[in-house]
């Protein structure tokens, strides 16, 4: 039943995954992307993992992919201008960035064989909730969760120091 | 197993066609007369059936006729697929909200628990929230698949102000969330069998700001700059025709249900009458049966939801036709320099009455 529901999910996602990389407009790239973040957060939820689901979709689909459309949108991005045609070829980026995925994926595939995946994980029955990840975020891990957020911040403050031009 | 299916089945039944084929038909009536009666016309009397009018509630029938029959334009040089799919991707997350809106309690019926709820998720609220991001994209698509300016300006009007309006409402939800403590929409309406601990007792501030943030997500006036007539012929639905631009139509009131719907279970007790407790209520029925009690009560209980519901629903029409239109810079103004600081102040003092509370 699960399986049932976890292969579709699974190759949506993988689809819309090589859409986004193949897509030649920008726009449908990023179309391709949120619905891959939706089909990711499909297959959280099938984990029985809500929490972690809803959030990959308000904060990544939701939140961030707007923005994304919008800065596309705003600069306007067709897939028939000649300098984003120009750079799509790129011999020494190409080879690159194929080692890089090919290293990935190598260690993607041993880390597989390595574990015995086989047979189900026995998960708490309070795994992902809510209540159980703010319990751990604020306990075991509140420094890394304080650092991250500062850093977030004086992202956010140098953001809005560079787009002023003039201070007032 | 086929029980519990068929129960849910029939939930997912009742709610699309309490939303989709009551709802949505009938507010198209509601607001032609409302706005009749605040302009002192007499309005939406034209549409009849062998000279019967049936006080324009055929213009209902004859709007669905004209959608139906209208040539689907689609212009030149705009993205086909993406025209086309814009519009159900604005549908379906106005319809999707309701997965997990409780439309009334938990009733003891032939022995078996019947939670009136389709899907009672542990992180129901964040959902609500998620899928109403979600529907920000079917209005931006729309806008730009349609190779036109005004669309285009529309559309990008929508995302700036969807995402501005976003912030306020996520934090009012933090604010309600402190005060009962739970994610779960079931959870929440349970306690408001409490007079006192009503969401508008707990979170006054809260509730305006939700409501506020609601409409503007909405983009009904005074936020409908996206698709603001005078300014840029309708904004991001300039192109649409027939059916699709039906499907913008209604998800727009559709949504209108959602958030009174949403409003009523976070800040008007949900299905609960003041005063009165669902064990009251019980056993003022007893002598009909354990079934027999909990059936009547579960029909009071759904009719003063769905009561509450229409109130929320006249007033967000009330105020639709009572203001005008803010400008672009203004709402922009509202949502990020009064709204943000003031959610942000009302998050803070939760947190400070909650913990001297403790």
């Amino acid at each position: 039943m699960e399986l049932l529901i976890f292969y579709p999910l699974a190759g949506f996602s993988l689809m819309l995954a090589l859409g986004v990389v193949m897509n030649k407009s920008p726009i449908g790239s990023a179309l391709c992307l949120i619905g891959m973040m939706l089909g990711l957060a499909g297959i959280f939820a099938l984990q029985q993992a809500h929490f972690i689901a809803i959030l990959q979709v308000i904060i990544y689909a939701g939140a961030i992919m707007v923005l994304f459309m919008f800065v596309i949108m705003l600069l306007n991005l067709k897939g028939t201008d000649t300098k984003w045609r120009a750079r799509e070829r790129n011999t020494l980026l190409t080879v690159l960035t194929t080692f890089l995925a090919l290293g990935v994926l190598y260690k993607v595939i041993t880390v597989i064989f390595e574990f015995n995946l086989d047979s189900p994980a026995k998960v708490p029955d309070t795994f992902g909730t809510a209540a159980v990840i703010g319990e751990t975020l604020f306990t075991d891990f509140v420094l890394p969760f304080e650092v991250a957020s500062i850093l977030l911040l004086a992202a956010m403050v140098g953001a809005v120091v560079l787009a002023k031009t003039k201070l007032d | 197993m086929i029980t519990e299916l068929l129960i849910t089945l029939a939930k997912i039944l009742f709610i699309i066609g309490v939303t989709v084929g009551f709802f949505a038909p009938i507010l198209t009536w509601v607001e032609r007369k409302q706005s009749a009666i605040m302009q002192d016309r007499i309005g939406a009397n034209r549409a009849d059936i062998l000279g019967f009018t049936a006080l324009g509630l055929f213009h209902a029938i004859a709007d669905a006729l004209k959608m139906f029959t209208k040539e689907d334009f689609i212009p030149e040089g705009a993205n086909k697929i993406l025209h086309t799919l814009s519009p159900i991707i604005a549908v379906i997350p106005a319809i999707l909200t309701f997965a997990v809106v409780p439309f009334g309690g938990v009733y003891n019926l032939f022995g078996r628990e019947v939670n009136l709820v389709i899907s009672d998720l542990d992180v129901g609220l964040l959902f609500v929230f998620a899928i109403a991001s979600i529907a920000t994209y079917g209005y931006v698509i729309a806008g730009w698949s349609s190779n036109n300016n005004w669309s285009l300006l529309g559309s990008m009007r929508t995302a700036s102000q969807m995402i501005s309006y976003e912030v306020t409402m996520g934090l009012t939800i933090i604010g309600v969330l402190m005060v009962y403590g739970s994610m779960r929409l079931t959870e929440i309406g349970a306690i408001q069998e409490d007079f006192s601990r009503w969401g508008i007792f707990l979170q006054p501030l809260g509730f305006l700001m939700f409501l506020t943030a609601a409409i503007a997500e909405n983009k009904r006036i005074p936020f409908d700059n996206p698709e603001a007539e005078s300014e840029i012929v309708a904004g991001y639905f300039t192109e649409y025709s027939g059916l699709k631009f039906g499907m913008f139509f209604m998800s727009e009131f559709i949504e209108m249900v959602t958030i009174s719907a949403i409003v009523t279970i976070l800040f008007f007790g949900a299905w609960h009458i003041p005063f009165l407790t669902t064990a009251t209520l019980l056993s003022w029925f007893e002598i009909l049966g354990t079934t027999g009690a909990n059936l009547l009560v579960m029909l009071i209980h759904v009719g003063v939801f769905f009561a509450k519901v229409i109130f929320f629903i006249w007033m967000q029409m009330t105020i639709r036709w009572t203001l005008p239109r803010f400008r672009y810079d203004q709402i922009m103004k509202l949502g990020w320099k009064i709204l943000l600081p003031l959610s942000l102040t009302n998050v803070l003092v939760t947190g400070i009455v909650i913990l001297m509370l403790h």
